[in-house]
């Protein structure tokens, strides 16, 4: 096939020289060698030191042989539990909570320690999938930053002593219970019980992302504040208004399973959903998006407007004309597909939303897209009633604030007003976890458990409860909160015979409630979405509001919320080392500009080689100081196309501070203050902010540009396949033809394997592992990053590291852009170890470390490596990993790295926080390569279970499996699958026969045989787009194919 | 110069030749006894009655050795074919069945016999006469003999030069000024490398055996005789290490294990037995001690709550980047614990008993046949089971571990 340009770095886009020198190197450094002039002798490392060394380590190795060999200890359980075998994982329902997102899940419990979380199959709302800040929740378990006892003003207390100066404190005061949306219908009693006993007491609920706009304008529009369920695998036509709906907006794990059916394709009916996505600053669903239209964030109440204008016949005004083309083309196809499309806008104005369900309403949305018969319990914060009580707290009339969860002092936009409120609270108590800003200020600390230790309920929907049950007994003197407030308000009962009180009959005793908890879930029958009816009243007046809006000033200024980090993550070592799928970025928070601003602000002008370079191969950025309203914060500036270009945006969740986490401390700055409150809601939109150049520079470790490979063989344009909807429809075949015409010199694609090598054939009797990634139903959200975090210990390298190229990820999601750079298409490829079946490190390995299983794998062995790292610099996919350090702590000697890795890394090596670990995998000593090892450790477990069972192995016949490797099963999208080639009836056979027209592997044509195959993406666009990429690159593309077809013929 | 070095390199390969013989040698006898340690040692002495008879003197006793030979490998069919000597043998010791060895080989079975055969009583040393010395005189004494040997070459050639240079001075041929032999190269090269082969071997005899403990045998917090538990008393294996059919681990039994017995069984009155130090052990006084672990009084129900865990010793270590399921290996796999353990029946205290090393997995993977044909889970390996009816694969050897990937690196180290 003719290749459309694709590029993940502006350098790789002009073909720079310093792109083509970093493409040569493995890694973007100097080997660890200190040289300098003054001769072998003078150097830092001379010639005496090393014969010193050399005759130490001898020693020492003769000393510590001839040792007695340690003598180890078994020790035995005194009675064991009938249930428990050690060293067979149990498997715990319960649900994963936090920051609004309440997610079913399974606790992977090995020897009493929960190590990994999956989805829970058994939910209808997530059906099994995780999102990466679920798959990372269980490091938040083992975090040495947890509070471990209660305190008074800091001093350690008992819980006796607690509660006696608490219940004195409250005593006949009236209490205001501040929290985040509370989900537990149980938890909720309690509050009550509680607030009752205290009179005039109050809940009040407090979201750090507001999802007010929304729930006020449904009771303007609809009378009930409440967010209806979106149904998007019902939708043939979905259009966002900046709502990340696949990464961080409202429900993301659902919207991205509901989203991969809807993308799903069948190819003898080639047919999909359509997305079109209108937002400011890049995102994750942004990116998804088959078209995306870029505006200025002032702007999106005037094109919600146009919309239904246009939708509803009347004339649409904007004030862009190229803008109003593109909302009157959007607006054709809602109407043409009424009834199965639907609109969602993730702004947190009331007047928006207004109009965006006057729009769904003329859509004939609800009842069909979106449904009112169940609805969300997750987002209840109303924004201007927390601000009520900020005023109350300063005027002192609060006497007592009971806070469980809420982080106000970070979080809210005028953390200072806050806090000087709080400061005027007697009696300030709060439950948190962590000794957070909140909770600094507070006078009594009762910390509460972790969910993985917690008992409790959640009803995501009405009718849709989820269970927590204890995975491991607590590890610090915690208490969760309930309790507190049932002892506090004398109900002489503990809060797990409550939840079991409270479900006893409703849910058939004492059989239903083991039931219950052994399912983790209790579903209502399906029904078929229900309607409500449109109150027009509200139109009118949010539409003069709109109209009314002031005037943007010449820079806006977007506060999003990261894929990764989100609010709390920032702790989280996993997800500070993700790289954010937009931004490639990890550790950090950033300005995120458009390439045009690029030009007038940083004066970097991209389509020039020595700026490009100068800006993407140098880790220091530009910093620049936002200012609004007199706030200021500096940040390094990140260019990132598909980005407005008078718009920046900043993440919020950054700028903590080690107390909560030693990943949080100095990473980022805290962007909440930029928020403001505009009626009745806070508006994470700046209308006019001013943004300085500094001639400050901070390194900011991308991971974008890593382990690039470009070569007369091959380069990484190649490694990707797209297609539009209508290419597909007109020549189905294309990807096929293209691929037999390329091989048809080796007797085509059937026999590429036998005859495109010299070396022998092998057979693969029994079973052959394959994976299928389907690209058209990723969505990039990494889940599967850090579930294979989680699952293969891969260690977590700090960002000093990153910035050396020293990441682990065993699998990583290219992010690769194509066509215009202010407005790009972005594709995302997850990439992991190939497991070629002819794979170029296996035969360069000097000592056989690596080589090929019978069942298809590549194997790595570590303890037979020498750390050569010929493999990694032969690998194609670039997917081979190095130890430069002692990263988890893999040898005996206790923190010997401590000058090598930073305190972020050495906090992985704590005896609490390596708790986590898998212990059937590895974990794996500096100076040894690692890579993905297709969950190895899952596979034989998977055999050996079928052979105790004297069956074959099942591989996803009839959705049965036996084996699910670790990115599968946390994909909210079920766009990866894995299992036996050999068996005919197995869902990756069945997945590579369903979709053959779409199946291509990446660099096919160097015969490394890949035993993972993707399916190309399709993207829902009308035009085709051959013809127009065609005249552009094709000159390119021969300078590519010619050297290629000389080292071909050599 | 010529016949010298001639000389030289004579001396060096034959001296490589010998020391080859001398340590090759060595390896075969220890065949034998290995063997007989493994399979035989656990119910026979060579030279007094244990669980079956004394083996000094077999072959004499058995009039056919190829009737011997198939009684080792299966006795319980040999004695079906009536043979009156083998009945005889068998009603002498009560009608104890012998172990089958149906995986031993004829040579297996003769390196055994000729084991059993050479075996000569360890007597005191004082022996005089001409018999020939015990194994571990007869190497100083081929050390002693190399060594006269050596200091004959050694003199033989000093005099051949000696007499070389006499007759060259004779005969007027002026010769080089003389190199004492301290200073002949010939003689340091060839000092050094016999110093290289023979410290070579033995670092890396010393390297490979680092971390491995054969025959680990550490003192345990109770006298727990595996003998009177599973040997005498026949309680199964797997009653207290359950673990071995379901998980990766064994695992040593909790305490609740012990008790379920031990609540009842307060006193020991089986035959008495003996530390390895030859001391008598006193039954009754350990099961003393784990009440006290237990915190049990005799009569009164047990509350495990006020038991405190006992600190095993672990004999059995493998390394961090190995992955070993018993179950695998138990339950799919259908292997005797005995075959990794040995007679753990008639351990006292349980010495570890395989050295756990690598070349000692991959070896019993390479000649162990998977339950091909039994477990369902092969049916998917259709070519091997058509090569098996048709004979392209040999079907006495069967299908072994090896031949499904056993051998793989990544089936043990992830």
């Amino acid at each position: 096939m003719e290749q459309k340009k694709y590029w993940q770095s502006f350098g790789e886009l002009n073909n720079s020289e310093a792109y083509q020198q970093s493409a040569k190197d493995e890694f973007g450094e100097e080997l660890p060698f200190e040289a300098d002039d003054k001769g072998f002798l003078e150097s830092k490392t001379p010639r005496r030191d090393f014969l010193k060394y050399v005759g130490f380590s001898t020693a020492a190795a003769a000393i510590a042989a001839s040792c007695e060999t340690p003598v180890k200890k078994a020790i035995p359980f005194v009675n064991k539990p009938e249930d428990i075998v050690p060293g067979v994982a149990n498997y715990y329902a319960t649900t994963y909570i936090q920051d609004g997102d309440v997610i079913s899940v399974l606790a992977k419990v090995r020897d009493g320690r929960p190590i990994k979380i999956e989805g829970n199959e058994l939910s209808p709302i997530t059906a099994g999938g995780t999102s990466a800040r679920v798959q990372a929740s269980v490091l938040d378990l083992y975090d040495t930053a947890r509070l471990r006892f209660p305190t008074i003003d800091t001093k350690e207390v008992t819980f006796e002593a607690i509660d006696k100066a608490v219940a004195e404190a409250i005593a006949g005061k009236p209490v205001v219970l501040l929290s985040n949306t509370i989900t537990s219908p149980s938890s909720k009693e309690v509050i009550d019980q509680f607030l009752a006993k205290y009179p005039g007491s109050k809940h009040v609920v407090y979201d750090a992302v507001s999802y007010s706009g929304i729930l006020l304008a449904n009771e303007a529009s609809y009378g009930k504040k409440v967010i209806p369920s979106y149904r998007f695998n019902n939708a043939r036509l979905i259009v966002s208004l900046g709502a990340d709906f696949l990464g961080t907006w409202l429900s993301p794990v659902e919207f991205a399973k509901q989203y991969s059916k809807g993308k799903k394709i069948n190819e003898q009916k080639p047919d999909m959903s359509k997305h079109i996505h209108f937002e400011s600053v890049a995102s994750l669903t942004g990116s998804n998006a088959d078209e995306r239209y870029l505006h200025r964030p002032s702007q999106t109440g005037a094109i919600a407007l146009a919309l239904l204008n246009s939708i509803s016949g009347k004339a649409a005004y904007l004030d862009d004309p190229k803008l109003l083309a593109n909302v009157a083309k959007t607006s054709t196809q809602l109407l043409a597909n009424k009834g199965q499309a639907i609109v969602v806008s993730g702004s947190n104005d009331v007047n928006v939303q207004i109009i965006v369900n006057a729009i769904n309403d003329a859509l004939q949305s609800n009842g069909n897209t979106i449904d009112w018969s169940s609805t969300y319990n997750t987002r209840q914060g109303i924004d201007s009633e927390f601000s009520k009580l900020v005023d109350d707290m300063n005027a002192g009339n609060v006497a007592a604030l009971c806070i469980v969860g809420a982080n106000p002092a970070y979080t809210w936009y005028d953390a200072d007003k806050f806090k000087a409120g709080l400061k005027k609270v007697k009696a300030s108590v709060s439950f948190n976890a962590k000794n957070d800003e909140t909770t600094q200020l507070c006078k009594y600390v009762i910390p509460d458990h972790h969910y993985l230790e917690s008992w409790g309920d959640a009803e995501v929907k009405p009718g849709y409860i989820s269970f927590l049950q204890p995975t491991i007994a607590p590890l610090f003197k915690t208490r969760q909160w309930q309790d507190s407030l049932l002892k506090w308000s004398a109900a002489n009962t503990e809060y797990v015979s409550f939840l079991k009180k409270y479900w006893g009959n409703k849910i058939g005793g004492e059989n239903g409630w083991n039931k219950a908890l052994q399912d983790g879930v209790i579903n209502p029958a399906t029904s078929n979405p229900s309607s409500a009816t449109l109150n027009n009243a509200a139109i009118a007046s949010a539409t003069t509001a709109i109209l009314a809006a002031k005037k943007a000033g010449k820079i806006e200024l977007v506060l999003y919320e990261k894929v990764s980090v989100g609010v709390n993550g920032a702790s989280n070592p996993w997800l500070q080392e993700l790289p954010d799928p937009v931004t490639r970025a990890t550790w950090d928070n950033y300005v995120i500009v458009s390439p045009a601003m690029a030009k007038t602000l940083l004066d970097i002008d991209l389509t020039n080689n020595g700026q490009a370079d100068a800006y993407e191969v140098q880790p220091p950025k530009k910093v620049v100081k936002v200012t609004v309203n007199g706030k200021s914060v500096s940040l390094p500036a990140l260019i990132i196309p598909g980005t407005e270009n008078n718009t920046i945006g900043i993440a919020i969740g950054y700028g903590r501070t080690k107390e909560i986490g030693k990943s949080a401390d100095e990473a980022g700055k805290n962007v909440f203050g930029f928020a403001s409150l505009s009626g009745d809601t806070v508006s994470y939109a700046v209308a006019d902010a001013t943004v300085e150049l500094t001639d400050e520079l901070y390194k900011v470790a991308l991971t974008q540009t890593h382990g690039t490979y470009n070569t007369a063989q091959g380069n990484r344009t190649e490694i990707m396949k797209e297609l539009t909807l209508a290419d597909f429809k007109a020549e189905p075949n294309e990807i096929l033809d293209d691929r037999e015409k390329e091989l048809a010199p080796y007797g085509g694609i059937a026999n590429y394997e036998k005859n495109g090598t010299i070396y022998p054939y092998f057979d693969k009797p029994g079973i052959k592992w394959g994976m299928s990634v389907d690209l058209n139903t990723c969505t990039g959200c990494a889940a599967c990053v850090v579930a294979c975090h989680a699952e293969n210990n891969v260690s977590v390298v700090g960002k000093p590291e990153v910035l050396r190229y020293h990441d682990m990820h065993w699998l990583r999601i290219d992010r690769y852009y194509t066509g215009d750079i202010e407005n790009p298409k972005v594709v995302f490829q997850p990439l992991m170890c190939q497991h070629c079946d002819n794979a170029p490190c296996e035969n360069v390995c000097p000592v056989a470390a690596t080589n090929h299983s019978s069942e298809g794998l590549n194997q790595m062995t570590y303890n037979r490596c020498i750390g050569t790292r010929y493999c990694a610099n032969n690998c194609p996919y670039k997917v081979r990993r190095f130890n430069w350090a002692d990263y988890t702590g893999a040898d005996s000697f206790p923190d010997n790295q401590t000058d090598i890795v930073n305190d972020v890394v050495l906090n992985m090596n704590d005896d609490l926080t390596r708790m986590v670990l898998n212990p059937d995998v590895t974990v794996r000593a500096r100076g040894v390569i690692e890579k993905c090892s297709f969950c190895v450790q899952r596979l034989q477990e998977g055999k050996l279970k079928a052979k105790k069972e004297s069956r074959p192995l099942k591989s996803g016949e009839n959705n049965e499996w036996d084996v699910k490797v670790a990115c599968q099963q946390a994909c909210p999208t079920d766009a990866i699958v894995f299992g036996n080639v050999n068996d005919k009836h197995s869902a990756i056979t069945m997945a590579r026969i369903d979709n053959s027209l779409r199946t291509f592997y990446s660099l096919e044509q160097l015969h490394v045989m890949p035993n993972v195959n993707y399916l190309a993406k399709v993207r829902n666009l009308d035009t085709q787009e051959k013809d127009e990429w065609l005249k552009d690159d094709k000159k390119e593309d021969k300078k590519v194919a010619e050297p290629a077809a000389a080292a071909e013929k050599k | 110069m010529i016949s010298h070095r001639s000389i030289t390199k004579t001396i060096l390969l034959s001296t490589i030749v010998f020391l080859s013989l001398f340590f090759g040698n060595i390896v075969n006898a220890q065949d034998g006894k290995a063997l007989f340690s493994q399979n035989c040692a656990a119910c026979h002495a060579i030279d007094k009655k244990l669980t079956g008879p004394a083996l000094l003197g077999v072959q004499d006793r058995w009039p056919d050795q190829k009737k011997l030979y198939s009684w080792i490998k299966n006795n319980q069919a040999f004695l079906k074919t009536g043979d009156p000597y083998a009945n005889n043998l068998y009603n002498e010791f009560n009608k104890t069945a012998m172990n089958l060895f149906p995986n031993l080989t004829d040579p297996e079975i003769g390196a055994i016999l000729k084991y059993i055969k050479e075996w000569k009583p360890a007597v005191a040393p004082a022996a005089a006469s001409g018999a020939p010395a015990p194994e571990g005189d007869s190497t100083l004494l081929f050390g002693i003999l190399t060594l006269i040997l050596a200091i004959i070459a050694f003199t033989l050639m000093q005099v051949n030069s000696n007499l070389r240079k006499l007759s060259d001075d004779k005969e007027g041929i002026l010769a080089p000024e003389p190199v004492p032999f301290w200073r002949n190269k010939a003689y340091i090269a060839f000092v050094t490398v016999i110093l290289f082969l023979v410290g070579g071997y033995y670092t890396t005899k010393g390297a490979i055996g680092l971390g491995r403990n054969k025959t680990y045998q550490p003192e345990q917090p109770i006298y727990f005789s595996h003998k009177v538990h599973s040997g005498v008393n026949q309680v199964s294996c797997l009653y207290c290490h359950g673990g071995a059919q379901d998980s990766k681990h064994a695992s040593i039994p909790s305490m609740n294990v012990c008790m379920n017995c031990h609540a009842a069984i307060n006193e020991y009155k089986g035959p008495k037995f003996y530390t390895e130090e030859g001391e008598e052990v006193n039954g009754t006084a350990q099961i003393q001690k784990l009440y006290e672990y237990a915190g049990f009084t005799a009569g009164k129900p047990w509350d495990p709550s006020k038991a405190k865990p006992i600190e095993w010793v672990k004999i059995h270590n493998l390394p961090d980047h190995v992955y070993f399921n018993h179950s695998q290996h138990i339950k799919a796999g259908k292997v005797q614990c005995q075959t990794c353990h040995g007679e753990i029946t008639n351990m006292d205290e349980v010495k570890q008993f395989a050295d756990l090393s690598m070349g000692w997995c991959i070896n019993c993977h390479r000649e162990t046949k998977v339950q091909f044909k039994e477990n369902g889970f092969y049916s998917i390996y259709e070519k091997y089971h058509e090569d098996l009816k048709n004979g392209k694969i040999d079907s006495t050897k069967g299908i072994t571990v090896e031949k499904i990937g056993g051998t793989e690196c990544q089936k043990c180290h992830y």
